[in-house]
Formats: structure tokens, C-alpha cells, sequence
């Protein structure tokens, strides 16, 4: 099927999810997000807050307000209907030192495709990516885009901490984390940016639709970008589209 | 001169809550708020806080406190345990005023995880992007972003109180012998009709692994379909059970992931979330499913319960009614242990 159908999935009296496929798609992500614009400009009575997603739209609403079905309903007709893309956001260049003691699973991961671990920072550099989603914990930026040549399933066993800045890699996902927290992806990296800053303004750097390159930085200048991005710098330099 | 509550003495789990901070969903970070919503806006009526107002949240806590700088009233719902005042017992679900030099005892509750203790004018703490709800996988909120420690001193808001009266008010009953209500979905079709079976059907058992981001439970394996245990992550809502390989659900709470890679069977109606807030570690639940209409007349016949709390308040004085008021609130915690047991 080149064009799914969105389907309408029930998510309790207070949300509801528009699903426009089940797989990791640039034309679906793009179709979420033109969906989000599209809600965001009309404004419907009940609609909370909304949650972009690889390949759906989870719509929260005050059940008070709004028929959870009714809307369900109306949201749906107007994902089907062709919807004006969202332009290109902002490209963001975001420094990540590789290997080593920064991404101790390069060497594993450049051995599993048979590479060296030169020839995986470069892959996974070369990428315009395009965040598809923020979630799990805040700042976390799911990117598509990733070298398919790169993919590889998750570890079986999760380490229970990796570092804020870890730069890694899941399945066919590409992730910035921003704060220390478990994870069963593969770590190819640190970078001293971080996308949630709870005092500083923004306090999200990131947002779903961004473009974001990886520069690949020397160890030593790790010291001099964490000060300033301890200092509240963001480090991580933007251009608009 | 500002008044400060001063945690003298705590065990268990304890963080400043308010109505939470919503709206962020989007980049990451879940509203936070009250577990049991009901009893932190019952707490926050009886002491004449608009509904949302910072608290303190108790799980499972023991704790003492002590008022310096003036008086304050104050008052608990939720899952109350023994509350003495200079060790005279005092009802709960009802407020009174905790004075200088008095010291106030918070047993740990005998049914039930979450209670609640308003504050009249609240807490004076910074916000973080609009709420002082601790978020604690986030750091933020609540003491300097982390839990209640004990000796922790906070600094009261607003005025002390004048000379209302007390007021009480009857505590909703958990029902915790009958089912959680849940919608089916969003990804329902990932499991066998056996699987969908076995989850409305089994009873299942809340695990050590239950908190502010989830509970666990132990159970029957609810058997997923063909597609397996990992979906492209999606979304999650306050009371998604999602199901990872293993085949035992997990309710995902107020500080839950926002989003999650593993097929979510069901939602949990906003009106029972409380109903999987307050069971504890060992206790059951089973789940039954209803529709969405039903579900959204049980968010608003909730509201409407809400919006009548005020008009529930009644005036309790005097060390008589005060003892009355204790006794009648103890009938009704042992009438809920009666039915969480069975």
C-alpha cells in the first residue's frame, strides 16, 4: 500500500490517536505533522494538547467539552482530506564527540555491520535527520533519517543509566537524549548540548518537524562546550530553513 | 514574619503536588499532579484552596510536623492513616487548625497508597514551566526538584488563617471491590481474542514495581498477536495499559513515559485512575470494559461530584463533634478495608 488509510484509535475519554501507519516513514511523519498544523490553526472546542508521533497524532482532549467521539470523528475527516505540508524548520548543528568513553558501543556497532568505527561516525553524520518526535522523558528527540545501512536491534539488557547528551541509536531510530535515564539503544556518542533545560529560556531546544545535522567534534573540546552549555549556552548552533 | 511547616520526622514517599503541569506532552514531559485527583481537590475544598493548589502528597508516608511563625490550617484526604494532634486523635477529611508549637502525626495508612494534606494559601515555591508538581525523572518541581526530605522546611503562602470554622466532608468510597473500567485500545488488535480475554477476565496483582510512573502487576500473560510485543512508539495517556513481552500490564500514571514502544491494550476512564492509584503492592484489580459514551458520562458525573464538594462542606466544632467526626471517618476506612480484602 503506497497510501494508508488513517485510522481512528480510541485512547480512554480524555485522548484519542489518528494513526496514519505503524512504521517509521519520512511521507507519514510528514502527514503527522500537517495534521498537527492543521489542528493547531483551527482550534477546536475540548482539544488540550496534541502529540506528534513517527506515525501518529495522539489528540488530548476535556471530555467535558467535547465528545471524545464526535471529535474523534471530525479530526479523522480531516486527516483524510490532503493537507498543506508543513515547511522545512529550522537545521540545527549539533557537536557530538564519538567513541571512546563518550559512546562506548561504537566499536561494537562498527564489528556487527563489519565497518570500522570511522566509517560509522561518518555514516551516521552524513544524515540531514528531521526530529519526528519528542517523548518519553522531555527533550528526548526522535530523529528519522538514519543510514539504514546503520540498523540495528536494540540490547537484549537495558543499562539501567546512560549519560545526558548520549547520542545513540535503536532499530531505525536515531536519538539526542537529554537527561541520564535507562536505555537499551546502542551509544555511539555525547553531545554537551542539552535539549531540556528546565531555567533556561528555551527550556526545550528541539521541536518535531526540526532538521538536525551531527558534527563530529574532537574529545577535547568537550570540556570547553560543557562549561557553556552548563553556563546555559545552548552549543548547538541553528539556521532557519 | 513567614510561617514555615516543618517536616520533622518522615518515612515513606512525600512531594509537593498541584493540578500538575500540562501542556508539554509534546516535548516530552508528563502533567505530574495528583495520583488521586479526587482527594487532593476534597483536601484543598476543606481548607478553602481554589481546586489545583499546591499540597503535599503522602505514598504510603509516616511523618511528623510542627508550624513555625504563626498557625495553619490545614486538612488530609486520600488514604489516611492515624492523625493525632499533640497526640489527640483528629479526623480526617475534615479541617483544624495546627498551631504553634503543636505538633501533628501522620500515621501510615491502613488501605490505601495517596493521601493528600492542603494547606490553606498554599506553598510559596518557584514554578517550573507553570506548576510546582514534582516531576522527578525531570527534576523539577516540587523541593528544588526532588521528593520531601525529612527536616525539610516550607515556607508557607498567603495569610494566617482567621477564625473559620472547621469544616468536614465525607470521603468517596474507592469501591475496591469492583472492577477498574477501561476502554479497549488504542492497540487492542495487537493481541489474540484469547489475549483481550484473559485481561478482562483474570484478576491481576498489584507488583513491588508500582509508582508515580506506573504500576506493575503480575497475572495471567495476556497473549499478543502475530505483530509481537514492539509497536513503533506512539503516545501514551494517563491510564494506558501497555503490555511489553512479558504479557503483564502496566498502568502508566501520572508521571509516566509520553511515549512507549510497547502495544497498549487499554485505557484505564479518567474517573478510576484513583481506583488504581490507592492499591497497594499485593492487592488485586480486574478489569472490565465499557464504551466510550459510558466512559465520558463517568468523567462527567465525576466533575459534577467535584463541583458539589463545596456544597458537601459541613461545619464541624467543639471537642464533642470533633471525636464523632473521628469515629464516623474510622467506620468508613474500615468499611474500605472490608472491601479492598475481599
Amino acid at each position: 500500500m503506497t497510501h494508508d488509510a488513517p485510522r481512528l484509535l480510541a485512547c480512554g475519554d480524555t485522548a484519542f490517536t489518528i494513526e496514519f501507519g505503524a512504521r517509521i516513514d519520512p511521507a507519514l511523519s510528514a502527514r503527522v505533522l500537517a495534521l498537527d498544523a492543521a489542528l493547531a490553526a483551527r482550534a477546536l472546542p475540548g482539544i488540550r494538547e496534541t502529540v506528534p508521533t513517527y506515525r501518529s497524532l495522539t489528540v488530548h482532549l476535556d471530555p467535558l467539552t467535547a465528545d471524545p467521539e464526535a471529535l474523534g470523528r471530525a479530526v479523522l475527516a480531516l486527516a483524510e482530506e490532503p493537507l498543506p505540508p508543513v515547511a522545512a524548520s529550522r537545521l540545527w548543528r549539533i557537536p557530538v564527540v564519538y567513541g571512546g568513553a563518550f559512546g562506548i558501543d561504537l566499536e561494537a556497532v562498527a564489528a556487527h555491520h563489519g565497518l570500522d568505527p570511522v566509517s560509522v561516525i561518518e555514516r551516521h553524520a552524513a544524515p540531514e535527520y528531521r526530529v519526528a518526535m519528542i517523548g518519553f522523558l522531555p527533550g528526548y528527540a526522535y530523529l528519522e533519517g538514519l543510514d539504514p545501512r546503520l540498523a540495528l536491534s536494540r540490547r537484549p539488557h537495558p543499562r539501567p543509566v546512560t549519560p545526558a547528551g548520549t547520542i545513540s541509536i535503536g532499530g531505525a531510530q536515531a536519538l539526542v537524549a537529554s537527561i541520564a535515564a535507562p536505555s537499551g539503544w546502542h551509544l555511539l556518542g555525547r553531545t554537551p548540548v542539552r535539549t531540556f533545560v528546565p531555567d533556561r529560556d528555551p527550556v526545550f531546544l528541539l521541536r518535531p518537524g526540526d532538521r538536525v545535522r551531527f558534527v563530529p567534534t574532537p574529545a577535547e573540546d568537550w570540556e570547553r562546550l560543557s562549561a557553556a552549555a552548563e553556563a546555559g549556552e545552548t552549543v548547538a548552533e541553528w539556521s532557519e530553513a | 514574619m513567614s510561617r514555615i511547616l516543618h517536616l520533622l520526622r518522615l518515612s515513606g514517599a512525600a512531594s509537593i503536588q498541584d493540578g500538575g503541569r500540562p501542556g508539554y506532552l509534546r516535548d516530552g514531559l508528563s502533567a505530574s499532579g495528583p495520583m488521586d485527583r479526587l482527594a487532593h481537590e476534597a483536601a484543598n475544598r476543606l481548607v478553602g484552596n481554589p481546586p489545583g493548589a499546591a499540597a503535599i502528597e503522602w505514598g504510603l508516608a509516616a511523618a511528623t510536623l510542627r508550624v513555625e511563625g504563626g498557625p495553619v490550617r490545614l486538612a488530609l484526604a486520600g488514604a489516611c492513616g492515624p492523625l493525632l494532634l499533640d497526640g489527640e486523635p483528629v479526623a480526617d477529611h475534615r479541617s483544624f487548625v495546627l498551631r504553634e508549637g503543636a505538633e501533628l502525626t501522620l500515621g501510615r495508612p491502613r488501605t490505601g497508597v495517596f493521601a493528600t494534606l492542603a494547606i490553606a494559601g498554599g506553598l510559596a515555591l518557584r514554578p517550573v514551566l507553570g506548576s510546582v508538581a514534582l516531576h522527578r525523572r525531570a527534576g523539577i518541581g516540587g523541593r528544588d526538584g526532588g521528593p520531601l526530605q525529612e527536616g525539610d522546611r516550607l515556607t508557607l503562602a498567603g495569610p494566617a488563617p482567621a477564625g473559620e470554622a472547621d469544616v468536614g466532608l465525607d470521603p468517596v468510597p474507592l469501591e475496591s471491590d469492583r472492577p477498574v473500567r477501561v476502554v479497549l485500545g488504542p492497540q487492542d488488535d495487537h493481541f489474540t481474542q484469547e489475549g483481550v480475554a484473559t485481561f478482562l477476565t483474570a484478576t491481576y496483582t498489584v507488583s513491588g514495581q508500582a509508582d508515580r510512573m506506573g504500576y506493575q502487576f503480575d497475572g495471567p500473560a495476556i497473549a499478543h498477536g502475530a505483530g509481537g510485543f514492539n509497536i513503533v512508539s506512539d503516545a501514551t495517556a494517563m491510564g494506558s495499559v501497555q503490555v511489553p513481552g512479558s504479557g503483564r500490564p502496566i498502568v502508566l500514571m501520572a508521571d509516566r513515559q509520553t511515549t512507549g514502544g510497547y502495544p497498549k491494550i487499554a485505557t484505564v476512564i479518567s474517573a478510576d485512575l484513583r481506583r488504581i492509584a490507592q492499591r497497594r503492592p499485593g492487592e488485586t484489580v480486574r478489569f472490565e470494559a465499557i464504551d466510550l459514551a459510558a466512559a465520558r458520562r463517568c468523567a462527567q458525573a465525576r466533575a459534577a461530584a467535584l463541583d458539589a464538594l463545596p456544597g458537601h462542606l459541613c461545619p464541624v466544632a467543639g471537642e464533642a463533634e470533633r471525636l464523632m467526626a473521628a469515629n464516623l471517618a474510622g467506620a468508613a476506612v474500615d468499611a474500605l478495608g472490608d472491601d479492598a480484602a475481599s
